[in-house]
């Protein structure tokens, strides 16, 4: 059976009409995986037991007409996500062992809903990279072609969504880790605004910019999963407490009389020209179909990749200040007392992207360089978060390119930190002003390569952006598009 | 050069990281090649403008002061790589 091409709500109904069960749907989700895993390697950790288990209490819950928004829908999460008795790695040897011993709430509220946890998905190491080549468990191979990077951190995510491994999977996104993925992968991934969903339980990397979303195949499954995540959380101190909507409401409102920006600073040199003219098509579709299309500015957009790699690697040298050996993860102990103990444990257990960012983040903070480096770094950031708001008292929505090139071959960047840092220039500075975006296929290169748009919306405006996304999927056919992979 | 190999040590005990001779060499040309492009930021004038430190404004947030399920003693040190009489153990830190 293959449901790589079935919405979730076309699922639903089918679950519910008795016309397949959540037991043929989940054996065929792990029959795909097994028959497609040893080339994409998507899946850290599977959870065959677990999930046939659950899809039993599902079709339980079906036969009886109960059940919710998910009921009997397999899914799988990025290995970021803290998922109780079964392995969280991360993507790191430190946390080789570590075996969660409580869930996040993301993970709560989709199997409150319903849904059948299949697997742990591959991941840059602690969310950091563009390309999900630092990964302890192995480079993800993209299913367009698997001589090229699926992207990062959410590889795994994408990669698995794309394949039909699963329906729909979650990721987390801190500068593009979800958005960049499903771009070049032809997914939809939307990153919500920061404190849309909360990441308790979810690894941080960066916690002033981290956010949780969904990865998966069409607009409205992604209307479905941000419905069944998003809202307040007592155990997240960031979530915000303001009321959700019902996602799936007015969808299909269309875009006409709707005003939609495009930023000059994100047109420019160094894009390539088959995503230029993928997102100039993607204009003149929101143009047919009524929207208004301005220019606008964003004047600092170009110092967005600096400010953000001062943030997020003091953020993160901060927070992985706690592998150390001592709670949880791998020890490494020659027996050269505590510090040592502490120095062979992280030199070990991290690989050198996360050792890099440390390092830089460490530097960012230290005595003499604070003011220079770190603060500096959020003085700017004040700067592009107000560039958006200005933008949005002229516009609804902003639509951009989501990545500068498609794909890139596995090993390309891996040398060059800086410019594998300058792929994500596009989607860094939602995550600075900490508003909410998408990535939503738009167009496949020559080399038959998936090529995505960005749309990001005022903050808390994840509803604008689904109804314009909804419009125009349904004036394409990029979604009937699926990977070549057998 | 905008940081020394001295500096990236300096940096490294901070960490608590040890970097072998290579790393140590390879660190510090990456992490200057890095500081010379975060420069840029340096062409803003920001005096007048406010740090942000988070995209959502707020302030502490508080709970009442009533006793909630926590985790449990077992649940918390299952995954510690050495424990004993519900305690954490380490090497010894006083000589």
């Amino acid at each position: 059976m293959s449901f790589s091409n079935i919405s979730i709500s076309q699922l639903r109904r089918q679950l519910l009409k008795g016309e397949i069960t959540a037991i043929a749907l989940t054996r065929s989700c792990l029959e795909r995986i097994k028959a497609t895993d040893a080339q994409l390697n998507a899946f850290i950790t599977l959870c065959e037991e677990q999930a046939m288990t659950a899809a039993a209490v599902a079709d339980q819950q079906l036969a009886n007409g109960q059940g919710g928004l998910l009921t009997g829908i397999p899914v799988a999460v990025k290995d970021i996500f803290n998922t109780r008795d079964v392995r969280t790695t991360c993507g790191s040897k430190i946390l080789a062992n570590y075996v969660s011993p409580y869930d996040a709430t993301a993970v709560t509220r989709l199997q409150d809903e319903g849904a059948i946890l299949v697997g742990k998905l591959n991941m840059d190491e602690f969310a950091m990279g563009s390309s999900n080549e630092n990964s302890a468990a192995g480079a993800v191979h993209n299913p367009w072609d698997l001589s090229r990077v699926p992207g990062g951190s959410s590889g795994g995510s994408a990669a698995a969504v794309a394949a039909g491994q699963v329906v729909a999977a979650l990721g987390t996104d801190t500068g593009g880790s979800i958005r960049q993925p499903a771009s070049h992968c032809g997914v939809v991934g939307l990153k919500p605004t920061y404190g849309r969903v909360s990441r308790y339980g979810v690894i941080a990397y960066a916690s002033s910019l981290d956010q949780v979303g969904p990865v998966t195949r069409s607009v409205e499954d992604c209307a479905l999963m941000l419905s069944a995540i998003a809202g307040y959380d007592p155990a997240d101190s960031t979530s915000v407490d303001c009321p959700v909507p019902d996602y799936m409401d007015n969808l299909n409102a269309g875009v006409g009389g709707k005003k939609i920006g495009l930023p000059k600073e994100y047109f420019v040199a160094g894009l390539d020209p088959e995503v230029k003219l993928a997102v100039e098509a993607t204009v003149e579709t929101y143009r047919r179909m009524g929207a208004e299309i301005v220019e606008v500015s964003l004047p600092h957009t170009d110092y967005a990749v600096a400010s953000y790699y001062l943030i997020a690697t003091a953020e993160a040298s901060s927070n992985l200040a706690r592998y150390d050996g001592v709670r949880f993860g791998v020890r490494e102990d020659d027996g050269s007392g505590l510090i040592g103990m502490y120095q062979q444990t992280r030199s070990k257990g991290f690989g050198d992207e996360v050792k890099r960012r440390i390092m830089l983040g460490t530097y960012a903070l230290s005595s003499g360089y604070y003011d220079a480096y770190y603060l500096k770094a959020q003085k700017v950031r004040t700067l592009i978060r107000q560039d958006f708001l200005n933008a949005f008292d002229r516009v609804d929505l902003l639509l951009t390119p989501v990545a500068p090139t498609p794909a890139f071959k596995i090993g390309a960047l891996m040398n060059d930190p800086l410019h594998m840092y300058l792929s994500d220039i596009f989607t860094i500075p939602v995550n600075l002003a900490g508003t909410c975006a998408m990535s939503l296929p738009c167009g496949l290169s020559r080399e038959g390569l998936p090529i995505g748009v960005q749309l990001i919306g005022r903050p808390f405006a994840e509803a604008d952006i689904l109804q314009a996304a909804y419009a125009y999927e349904q004036a394409s056919d990029w979604k009937e598009r699926t990977p070549p992979l057998r | 050069m905008k940081i020394s190999q001295e500096d990236v040590a300096h940096v490294a005990r901070l960490a608590r990281l040890s970097l072998e001779a290579q790393e140590l060499e390879t660190l510090t040309s990456q992490i200057d090649a890095i500081l010379g492009y975060v420069d840029k930021l340096n062409e803003l004038d920001t005096e007048h403008v406010e740090p942000m430190a988070h995209a959502v404004p707020m302030s502490n947030a508080f709970r009442d002061d009533e006793l909630n399920p926590s985790l449990g003693l077992d649940r918390a040190m299952q995954n510690a790589p050495l424990s004993g009489d519900g305690c954490f153990m380490v090497p010894k830190v006083i000589e």
